[in-house]
């Protein structure tokens, strides 16, 4: 559903992703580590066009994402993101920052958005915070609020950036249980995430990037077990240790 | 001097003191209102990717910014008339240099209130599929309006006070109308006397209640 395919990415001199290739079909949950500034987030914001790119060619159903010609908030409306430091409307409740999009790009009345946002709200478990703003929130309510958000649009895949490393840490399992029903639902899911636990859980794949490549990429299994690159030996090492 | 201080002749001539005054809102009314809403159409220029329009926003900023208010006013007073403009008439061309002018000034003020915005927040809008404009819309105007709503404010009080050199052009505002009456009954100190307590009145009292605004905001 989402090909990567040779995609490179400069900021002036400096390379920030160079020839990541990879490939998502559907239904896949691909985890994506690797140590800060090795080009995660970067890769994720290029798949939406959030971030553009130099080099190479990503589509999303068919779809070629670095296309003069293509409809970006089109194409973005369909792929759901979740953001390390949640971006929820501050100035909106919780069940409006649901219901913009669905009303100003689906279309749909204000009665069907709120009705479907209020399911969704229930759905990650936060209904009687529907008529609060983000700041009198938890993390990990908003967090909550911003999965509902996405899944709003009813996107066909879901791109998670760290979305537990702004968390504190008894707040962190409320996020990720509902990521990991997302993936048992059959959502299409790339996370780029350092819980491990979870990764072993739910993903079928992970990829390890590094200084803006992709080092290796393995079935999770395989991944944890028998990594091939030193690199990624050693950087499993240091985050499995404790 | 205040021996013979006269009261008399300011309540005898309020009815002429509040018709200056309602000319006098009347251009901080509209500077206001078109200056925001043009300032704003000029900040997005200033932000914008393409060069030609962030260049003639900056451009359009700069040469205002670098003009004397009063100049503006003689200029749009005295030559649009001149270029065939008869019809927009003395108020109107003088409304339309307070906006012009002013417009300058809220642009800047705007534009950093959007970059006050954190660039995630257009992200986040971008992501769900609003279009830059409705993310502009709905997302980071609203907010870059509440963090500039103080700086807002104190700019219009300014606004407030310059209205004033409409005297210039002999425009019955407030000020100019207490000139009238001055010279005509002779009683200069009285009338200046009342114009500088109104405008000072007036104008602490706004900057009292924008300091509170800006400590509720502050939190």
């Amino acid at each position: 559903m989402i090909e990567i395919e040779n995609v490179s990415k400069w900021y002036g001199d400096f390379r920030v992703l160079a020839e990541c290739s990879t490939s998502v079909a559907k239904g896949d949950v691909v985890v994506v580590c690797g140590p800060s500034g090795s080009g995660k987030s970067t890769l994720l914001k290029c798949v939406n066009g959030l971030e553009p790119f130099q080099e190479g060619t990503i589509t999303v159903d068919g779809v070629s994402v670095g296309d003069k010609g293509t409809n970006l908030p089109k194409l973005r409306s369909r792929i759901g993101m979740v953001f390390q430091n949640f971006e929820l409307f501050p100035h909106m409740t919780a069940l409006q920052n649901i219901c913009l999009s669905q009303m100003k790009v689906l279309g749909r009345g204000p009665d069907e958005a709120e009705e479907r946002s209020m399911k969704l709200l229930e759905r990650v478990g936060i209904t009687e915070h529907a008529h609060k703003h983000p700041a009198q929130l938890s993390g990990g309510q908003q967090q909550r609020v911003a999965i509902a958000r996405a899944l709003a649009m009813d996107p066909i895949a879901m791109m998670f950036d760290e979305p537990t490393s702004a968390l504190d840490p008894e707040m962190i399992s409320e996020v990720l249980d509902v990521m990991v029903d997302l993936a048992k639902e059959g959502m299409t899911m790339i996370v780029v995430t350092h819980e491990m636990g979870f990764a072993r859980k739910v993903a079928h794949r992970v990829v390890f990037m590094d200084e803006g490549r992709i080092v290796e990429e393995a079935q999770t299994e395989a991944f944890f077990t028998t990594a091939r690159h030193e690199r990624t030996q050693m950087f499993l090492s240091k985050i499995l240790e404790h | 001097m205040f021996a013979n201080f006269d009261y008399q002749v300011i309540l005898d001539n309020v009815g002429i003191l509040w018709d200056g005054m309602l000319i006098t809102f009347l251009l901080t009314g509209v500077a206001l209102v078109g200056g925001i809403i043009f300032g704003t159409v000029l900040a997005l220029m200033r932000l914008s990717r393409f060069k030609v329009l962030s260049f003639a926003a900056g451009r359009y900023v700069d040469a205002f910014r670098s003009t004397p208010l009063i100049l503006v006013i003689f200029w749009f007073y005295f030559a649009m008339p001149i270029i065939g403009l008869q019809a927009i008439g003395g108020l109107g061309s003088v409304l339309i240099a307070f906006t012009l002018f002013e417009a300058a000034y809220y642009c800047e003020i705007i534009r950093a209130g959007i970059q006050s915005v954190t660039r995630a927040q257009i992200h986040a809008g971008q992501a769900l599929g609003l279009t830059y404009f409705q993310t502009m819309q709905y997302v980071i105007l609203p907010q870059a309006f509440r963090n500039m709503v103080p700086v807002l404010l104190t700019q219009a009080i300014v606004l407030f006070q310059d209205t004033s050199l409409v005297y210039v052009v002999g425009l019955k505002d407030f000020l100019t109308a207490a000139d009238l009456v001055a010279v005509r009954d002779n009683r200069v100190v009285e009338l200046y006397a009342a114009a500088a307590v109104v405008y000072f009145v007036l104008c602490f009292a706004s900057s009292l209640w924008v300091r509170r605004l800006r400590r509720q905001y502050a939190i």
